[in-house]
Parts: C-alpha cells; sequence; structure tokens
C-alpha cells in the first residue's frame, strides 16, 4: 500500500501548546454554539446547565451517557489505532453495518443455540463482518491500486444497503408490518451488568482502552504500527513491512467496527432494521481525532460526545431545544479543536 | 421482477424522463467537486454543504413566496441563496484546508455533520418550515423540439434548471480542459510549486475552486428542494452527496463522463422509485441505490487511475516548499 498523502493533526508542537490547543478549540466551539442556541430563543447558560442536568445528573442520566458512548468508544479506539498507522479508514460506518448483520443473522438462523454459545458465535461473527468488509477495501488497495479513502467510503452505503434489504426481504418478520426482522430470542440479548441498564459491552468498551495503550505502546507490534505511520522509509529501513502492516492496522479497526455493530443490535434494537446507527462509523473518526489519537483522549471525547447527546434530549424535554443541537456542538467542537491546533502550531 | 410492467413504452418514457430529472442536484454537486478536485482540495464534506444549500434555498423561496413575490422568481432567488449557502460552507472548507492545513479528511467529515445537523436543527427551530410547499419553476417544452415522438418527451419537456445544468457540463468541459484558467487550475493540483514560481497565487485559486465547487453542489440542494420535491424534510439529500463524490472518481475527473454517470444514478433512482411504487415486496431496490458505488469501484479496480489524479490532490500546500 502506498503511503496516503494526508499528514495527522498535529506533529511538530510542544507538548504543552498541544494539551492548550483543545481547550482553546472548546472555548471557541462554546462561543459559536451559545450564537446558535440563542438563534432559537434560549439562554445558552441555562442550555448549559440542563445539558450537564441531563447527561451527568442521576445514575439514570450516567448510565444513558455509557450506554450511548460504548459503540462510539469502539469504533475510536480501533480507527485510533489505524490512524495511528497513518491508515486512513473511513468505512467504519459499513463495517458496523455488516458486523450487525452477520451477527443478527446468527441470532436469526440459530435461535436455539444455548446462551453463552450464542453469545460467543455473535461476537465472533460480529468481528468477522467488520474484518471481512474492512479487508475487501485492504485488498482493492493492495491489488488494484485502489484509495483507502475512496475504497472503505464506497463501501460505506453498500453495506447500510445489505442490512436494509436482508431486514426487508430474506430475513423479514412475515408477521410484522415494517421491513424489519423478528425480535432476537432472549439467549441473544447481552448480559446486564449486577441489575442495572448497563450491559457487558460496556465493561468491554472500557477495558479496550487499556488494551489499546498496551498494543500501541507496550507490543512489538504496536511500536512497528507506529513505526510505519511515522514513515514508511524509515519504517523498511529498520526492516518492517509497511503493507502487511497497514493492512494489520485496517483489519484490527474494521473488525472493532463489526463488534460495535453487533453489541448495539443485541442490546438497543434487538432485530435487523434500518437505521441501526447514529452515524457512529463517522463520529468515532471525529472522535479518535478529537482524542488526539490517544486511547484516554478517546474515551474522553466518546463519553463528551454521547454526553452531548444525551442532554440535547433533556433540552429538547424541558426547553424544546431542537435535539439536532447536540451535533452542532460536536461539529463545532471539532471545528474549534482543528482551529485550536491550527493556531497552537504557528 | 414484473417484467411485463417495465418493458412498455409509457413505463420508459416516464422511466427516462424523471432520471434526466433526478440527476441533476448529482450532477451539479459532481461538476463542483471536479472544479475543486482539479485544483488539489478534496473536499468530502458535499453531502453536509447540499443539505445547507437545500435548507437556505427552501427557506428563502418560502419567505419570498409568503412576501407574495412571484413564485418563480421567489425560486430563482432560492437558488441563488442555496449556491450563497454552498459557498459559505465552501469557505470554511477553505480555511481549514488551505489556511489551517488542516488534514482535508477530517475537515470534510466535520462539514458532514455540521450541515446536517445545522439544516436539521433550523427547520425544527422554525415550525414555519415544516408545513411549507413551494411551487418552485414550472417546465419550459422546447417548441418545436417537445413535440417529436419520445425523444421531445424525455428530453425537450422539463424546466430550464434542467437545460441550464446541460450547458454547464459543456461550459465546465471547455473550462477545465481547453481554456487558459482550465490549464493554470489544473497545474495547481498537478504542481502548485511550478505555479508559484510562475507568479501565480496558489492559495487563490484554491481558495476560488473550492468556493465554486461548494456553490455548485450548495446550487444542487437547492434545485432538489426547490425545484423537484417543493419541500424540506430532514436529511433530504439522502446521501447524494457521497454518491457524487463516487461519481468523481467514476468520471476520472472529465464533465462529460460526471454526466453519464449522473444520469446512470438518475435513472437507477428512479427505476427504484417506480419498483417500490408497484409494491411488489422482493424487488431488491436496495441494489440499484448500490449502483453508484459498486459501479465506482468497478472501474477504479478496472482502470489505474494513479496518472489521472491530481498529483497534489489533499497536500496542503506550503509556500516555498518543492
Amino acid at each position: 500500500m502506498t503511503a496516503d498523502p494526508s499528514p495527522l493533526a498535529p506533529t511538530s508542537l510542544s507538548p504543552r501548546l498541544k494539551a492548550l490547543a483543545p481547550a482553546l478549540g472548546v472555548l471557541i466551539a462554546l462561543f459559536l454554539s451559545s450564537i446558535v442556541i440563542a438563534l432559537s430563543g434560549v439562554n445558552p447558560l441555562e442550555a448549559y446547565q440542563t445539558f450537564m442536568a441531563g447527561a451527568f445528573g442521576g445514575s439514570r442520566q450516567i448510565t444513558e451517557t455509557l450506554l450511548k458512548a460504548t459503540p462510539i468508544l469502539i469504533i475510536a479506539l480501533g480507527l485510533t489505532i489505524a490512524f495511528q498507522a497513518r491508515v486512513w479508514n473511513i468505512g467504519a460506518e459499513g463495517q458496523y453495518h455488516i458486523g450487525a448483520l452477520l451477527a443478527g443473522t446468527v441470532a436469526l438462523v440459530q435461535p436455539d443455540l444455548p446462551a453463552p454459545i450464542m453469545m460467543l458465535a455473535m461476537v465472533l461473527a460480529g468481528l468477522g463482518g467488520g474484518l471481512l468488509w474492512s479487508l475487501i477495501a485492504g485488498l482493492l488497495q493492495l491489488k488494484r491500486g485502489v484509495n483507502l479513502i475512496i475504497g472503505t467510503l464506497m463501501l460505506n452505503y453498500i453495506g447500510i444497503l445489505l442490512v436494509q434489504y436482508v431486514a426487508r426481504v430474506p430475513l423479514r418478520d412475515p408477521n410484522g408490518f415494517l421491513p424489519e426482522t423478528a425480535r432476537f430470542a432472549a439467549t441473544a440479548q447481552l448480559p446486564r451488568l449486577f441489575g442495572t441498564r448497563l450491559h457487558i459491552g460496556v465493561l468491554l468498551a472500557l477495558l479496550l482502552v487499556p488494551l489499546t495503550y498496551l498494543l500501541l505502546w507496550r507490543t512489538p507490534l504496536g511500536f512497528r504500527l507506529r513505526a510505519v505511520g511515522n514513515g514508511p522509509t524509515v519504517a523498511r529501513s529498520v526492516g518492517i513491512w509497511p503493507h502487511r502492516h497497514r493492512l494489520i492496522a485496517l483489519l484490527i479497526s474494521g473488525s472493532l467496527a463489526g463488534l460495535a455493530g453487533m453489541i448495539e443490535i443485541s442490546y438497543t434494537y434487538l432485530r435487523l432494521r434500518p437505521n441501526i446507527s447514529d452515524g457512529y462509523g463517522f463520529t468515532g473518526i471525529l472522535v479518535a481525532l478529537l482524542g488526539q489519537l490517544s486511547p484516554i483522549g478517546t474515551l474522553i471525547a466518546a463519553v463528551l460526545f454521547s454526553a452531548l447527546v444525551v442532554g440535547a434530549q433533556a433540552l429538547n424535554v424541558t426547553l424544546q431545544v431542537p435535539v439536532a443541537v447536540a451535533g452542532v456542538l460536536q461539529a463545532l467542537l471539532v471545528l474549534g479543536v482543528l482551529a485550536g491546533n491550527a493556531i497552537a502550531k504557528r | 421482477m414484473p417484467w411485463h410492467q417495465i418493458l412498455t413504452l409509457p413505463f420508459l418514457i416516464a422511466i427516462l424522463t424523471a432520471g434526466i430529472r433526478l440527476a441533476v442536484p448529482v450532477l451539479l454537486a459532481v461538476l463542483g467537486e471536479i472544479i475543486t478536485q482539479l485544483s488539489g482540495v478534496m473536499n468530502l464534506g458535499l453531502e453536509g454543504v447540499m443539505l445547507m444549500g437545500a435548507l437556505a434555498g427552501f427557506a428563502t423561496t418560502v419567505t419570498l413566496e409568503t412576501a407574495n413575490l412571484d413564485p418563480t422568481l421567489a425560486a430563482w432567488v432560492g437558488l441563488a441563496a442555496g449556491a450563497g449557502a454552498g459557498m459559505v460552507m465552501g469557505l470554511l472548507m477553505a480555511v481549514l484546508a488551505i489556511t489551517c492545513r488542516t488534514d482535508q479528511v477530517v475537515a470534510g467529515i466535520t462539514l458532514v455533520l455540521l450541515g446536517q445537523s445545522l439544516s436539521t436543527y433550523f427547520y425544527r427551530a422554525f415550525p414555519a418550515l415544516t408545513q411549507a410547499r413551494v411551487s418552485g419553476i414550472s417546465s419550459w417544452p422546447i417548441p418545436g423540439l417537445a413535440d417529436l415522438p419520445f425523444v421531445g418527451r424525455v428530453l425537450f419537456n422539463h424546466n430550464p434548471v434542467v437545460y441550464l445544468s446541460g450547458l454547464l457540463v459543456i461550459l465546465c468541459g471547455w473550462l477545465l480542459y481547453r481554456s487558459n484558467w482550465g490549464l493554470l487550475m489544473r497545474a495547481t493540483g498537478e504542481h502548485p510549486a511550478a505555479v508559484e514560481s510562475s507568479g501565480m497565487d496558489v492559495t487563490r485559486i484554491r481558495y476560488l475552486c473550492t468556493l465554486v465547487g461548494s456553490g455548485l453542489a450548495g446550487l444542487g440542494g437547492a434545485v432538489l428542494t426547490v425545484v423537484q420535491l417543493n419541500l424540506f424534510i430532514e436529511g433530504i439529500t439522502a446521501g447524494r452527496g457521497w454518491i457524487a463524490i463516487a461519481l468523481v472518481y467514476f468520471s476520472r475527473w472529465h464533465p462529460s463522463l460526471a454526466l453519464a454517470g449522473a444520469l446512470l444514478f438518475g435513472v437507477a433512482d428512479a427505476l427504484q422509485f417506480r419498483l417500490q411504487a408497484l409494491g411488489s415486496e422482493d424487488i431488491p431496490y436496495e441494489f440499484f441505490l448500490m449502483l453508484p458505488y459498486g459501479l465506482t469501484l468497478i472501474v477504479l479496480a478496472s482502470c489505474r487511475l494513479r496518472d489521472k489524479t491530481p498529483t497534489a490532490l489533499g497536500i496542503p500546500y506550503v509556500k516555498g516548499d518543492r
């Protein structure tokens, strides 16, 4: 695979400035979003207060925020690995859908599997679906020279539409009115944690944070992946093959996106249907970058992004501000940080 | 497949006519992105740009119609407003990609998120837009030609925006590949240092191309809401921005192939609408929607594009860097 010509975020920054840049960005974002909120006739300060209370005000709110953060976090951690190797996987949305599709197919075709085997089979199907979908883009690049950004991008909508088709025609619930499958058996639902609404996938996502760190900074493979990211020529000169490692990074990120898809359909949706993603694949890209490609940063960014969505729902109920304000704030936040980075670079 | 219902002349005429109409918004966005990319900037934010154009165009038209302006005039002003909104989004992209030298993939995806959420936000925040319908622009049958059998119905019985888009393809083809301007633009995407050393301003050329390109995409969004559907709902572009990006690569940066790709999308889209309307459950209309993406992948995989891709595409230009 050839090097993609995209140099990532800041590389030539002193650590102190690098830490300061996001803070500056957040300030710019807060200022701009205050204007947007004020435009709908609501006091921005009151709105931010409602946001915080809605996202973190109690155990119910925190639960909701963590649940929403889970798929984003898993996808973003995978992309952190890919982006560290400078592999531009823009196809997490499609990989997420194919992961969900295969896991859902397992649950619907083999409903009588005992619970632990069902979970294992679904997890493997989810990982495998994401891996397969990213492998197609990887092979197209390796063998046919198709730009990875474009290849993964094209596969996004194909994946989304495949889920729609399978849920509407071959696996459709014959007794239902909507173009969706029947509900999964109870064995295909993620086990919950200690009587809360949190499920085992939340725990897994949180566990993946240190694991990603260990992989990238404490294993030979992680060293090689980062070396490839720092420059294929350097990597080759110390005996690392960029092609192979770029493909590995791509496949890890694809598998994790597939896993996120499996987790969402075996908890939130419990069936295959259209619209099983809130744009998580694209959000994951922004979260990984907002987290400055560090696992801890990604965790913070994922929780922040999901808090904005959960807080916006509270804002909608109490002050009638449209829920879409969450996306506006997310986008402005990223824009602010991008601008902050640019200013810090001068 | 209900072939007996598809293979009739009236059905065929209806599909082709609708296909040409549906091709226009995507075509405008593809032409815009070709201009942007040839100058060396990759704007992946088209979906967001089109949505903002769609909303701004529709909101402007509704406001002017409410103020008792002539509906046709209101629609034309609305289209201009859509192009303007697209240019504002393009300015944001240009500042990020050219001035701040932010990674263009990241900037583009942020632009999509911004356009999607901002258009939905304003649509929801102003209930007047929810129930509103506009009257759009009525069709102009071309005298003499419109009465021809088959061809007249399919080609010469459209609204003026369709004809203008056709002319724009020819204009773009000439501008990009036959004029000095086009040469300069392509040189900027190919070898910016050479352009700079011949006394031209790379930054200014790229800003201009990004603004014009996004303006066309915004216009495409406005055509969709103001002229074709006469309403706005959230996410109304339904992935057309991504289709446009696929078609840029499908067309290998040539306006004539962009027209072919957009028509293919339009006809596939018209066909899937009709097939859904026929109500038969097992028609895999999703595969028609996949067509532009799948074909683009096949085209990319079967012919190496490296020699066609602008060499400096996606790479920020640093003065004095060569």
